[in-house]
């Protein structure tokens, strides 16, 4: 009896020790990968990486500023597609297709999108844009962006628009406010730092894509100010360098990570203290 | 007509604008989807109409002679897919039992929001951790101790490249371990508590109650989350690519290099010389975009089920 009990115990204690076990394995897989980034990107991380371009092969130091200023390029782009796009729908699903078959199938829809491997979605901007023009383009990669973050978009922003209480919907239009009136100057407002934090999360993810930008914005070595030429970005310096068998270029791999990562992440900070901020407002 | 109903008047044709407006950009969204399966399928028509079936089990990859067969990129795909999930279905599970059932809130939610980091460091970067630290780490010591202690399996034999399907699998599994543990947290949050309150009332220790009363309440949820980590698995691309091994064959040893769909892809497609080996390519891609909508909206489906029944219910 008492070894039955004992068993038990030993079992509860055993199994809750391995589950806390996994979340610590996790966790320290987070922090080595963080960690192992800041490190070997560090030793690179010079005012020459920002301001310069690349050099041949067998020069020291050189930079990526190209493909920075290239990556904000690309997501200006992608933002000034996607966004608008991406906001409307979100409008009509909450506001107009909560129950209709039209919001049921453009969620749907959007639901897809999402899932699609970022390389189709590279694929089909060559088909689109490269294919008919007959050479890479910044604009390709813009829309290619622009294809993964208008289904982010438009989820985020309905499910925020959704937490909008319908007392003050109703509150304008009792007031005698026309519909586009209250949904522009009432609802959008009241959402409105939810649904900013939505639209940065959405860059921030895109901003990392790769594979979509192999074939469509491809890359080049210098500077170039037509969306119509091929543009270099940072996830796709970080590949052809990481691939490449020069050790000067690995070093500059692991600092493009570095800056990447920086991106990414304070993007990502930023929007969560900006819905933060506004909780406690 | 006075000046107020003039103003009525046109108000309610911007309200109707506005809708027709607002109509439009949701179903251009519709459009898109619909536009970027019928672009894909119009663009892989050659080697559909050539290949027919057949181009699903062929293994030949012969751009030269123009003759294609995607079996070795499936088998890549799934092998490592799997492998993935073999890996990360256990540990992400643990880490959200711990999350939800046994972690306090204030150390549940700023893990929570770490976990949600990991799911925000790009593929790329995922794949030059691979390159540089878990290719050299499996080629000097990882592959050696398997082949030592697992070698008379077939699937640890061979020489040990460091690159190839068991690399890749452990990178993919560390990708989708955050899918894994916020959409199964989530399930196992809405498991109802009345659950746990009436096992734990007829003595079950803490481990008896998550066995028997929390985790098949949310099965079809946690396998949902499961397909969609597997989604994910399936179309991710770069980190493969760089550490898969990109040789086309179809092996049995987790040693030995192999090719993904999307990894031939990302490699081959730019490089396509003629217009029938980019549209065997893009149909690779085709194959890739109908998968991934069957198993997402498997996915979906069995999330629906879970969370539809905890409102119904107590």
């Amino acid at each position: 009896m008492i070894s039955f009990v004992f068993r038990r115990k030993i079992i509860n204690a055993l199994m809750l020790s391995l589950a806390g076990l996994c979340a610590l394995l996790i966790l320290s897989v987070l922090f080595f990968i963080l960690g192992y980034i800041v490190i070997h990107g560090l030793s690179g991380f010079r005012f020459d990486f920002f301001t310069q371009l690349p050099r041949p092969v067998g020069e020291s130091g050189g930079g990526m500023a190209h493909a920075i200023v290239g990556t904000l390029k690309l997501l200006g782009l992608a933002a000034l597609i996607g966004i608008p796009l991406g906001l409307t729908g979100g409008l009509y699903l909450s506001e107009y297709g909560q129950k209709n078959l039209i919001g049921f199938l453009v969620r749907y829809a959007s639901d897809l999108l999402n899932s699609i491997p970022s390389i189709v979605i590279g694929i089909f901007a060559y088909i689109l844009i490269v294919l008919p023009m007959g050479h890479f383009s910044a604009l390709s990669g813009g829309i290619a962006l622009a294809c993964i973050l208008i289904p982010i978009t438009i989820r985020n922003t309905e499910e925020v628009l959704k937490l909008v209480p319908s007392s003050i919907r109703e509150a304008a239009l009792a007031l005698g406010v026309p519909e586009w009136k209250m949904i522009c100057f009432v609802v959008i407002p009241t959402a409105g730092r939810g649904i900013i934090t939505g639209i940065l999360l959405g860059l921030a993810r895109v901003a990392g894509e790769t594979a979509p930008l192999l074939f469509t914005a491809f890359g080049n070595m210098y500077w170039n100010q037509n969306i119509l030429d091929p543009v270099a970005s940072l996830p796709v310096m970080i590949y052809t360098y990481a691939i490449s068998p020069y050790e000067e270029w690995h070093q500059l791999a692991w600092t493009a990570a570095l800056a990447l990562l920086l991106l990414i992440l304070g993007i990502n900070l930023m929007s969560r203290l900006l819905l933060r901020w506004q909780i406690r407002n | 007509m006075n000046k107020s109903k003039l103003f009525t008047i046109k108000n309610r044709q911007i309200d109707w604008l506005f809708r027709k407006v607002v109509l439009l950009a949701a179903l251009s969204i519709l459009g898109l989807a619909l536009l970027i399966a019928w672009e894909l399928f119009l663009h892989s028509k050659l080697p559909i109409e050539k290949f027919g079936w057949s181009f699903l089990w062929k293994t030949t990859w012969d751009p030269v002679g123009e003759i294609f067969g995607a079996l070795p990129f499936l088998y890549g795909t799934l092998v490592t897919s799997l492998l993935a999930l073999l890996i990360a279905v256990p540990v992400g599970l643990g880490m959200s039992v711990f999350l939800s059932e046994l972690a306090p809130p204030w150390i549940a939610s700023p893990v929570s929001f770490m976990v949600e980091l990991l799911a925000a460091i790009p593929s790329v970067i995922y794949g030059l951790i691979g390159i540089f630290v878990l290719v050299p780490a499996m080629r000097e010591s990882g592959e050696p101790f398997l082949k030592q202690i697992l070698g008379f399996l077939p699937f640890f034999q061979g020489p040990a490249y460091g690159v190839g399907m068991l690399t890749a699998g452990i990178l993919l599994a560390i990708m989708i371990l955050p899918f894994i543990v916020s959409v199964s947290r989530e399930i196992l949050l809405s498991v109802p508590n009345a659950q746990r309150e009436a096992i734990l009332s007829l003595g079950a220790t803490r481990w008896e109650m998550i066995w028997i009363a929390v985790l098949p309440y949310a099965r079809s949820g946690i396998l949902g989350s499961v397909f969609l980590a597997l989604a994910r698995a399936l179309g991710e691309t770069m980190a493969v690519t760089m550490v898969i091994g990109n040789r086309p064959d179809i092996k049995l040893s987790l040693f030995e290099p192999a090719y993904t769909m999307a990894a031939i892809i990302a490699n081959e497609f730019s490089e396509a010389t003629s217009e029938f080996y980019s549209q065997a390519l893009i149909e690779i891609g085709f194959m890739l975009f109908g998968v991934t909508i069957l198993i997402h909206a498997l996915a979906r489906l069995l999330i629906y089920r879970v969370t539809a029944k905890t409102e119904g219910r107590i």
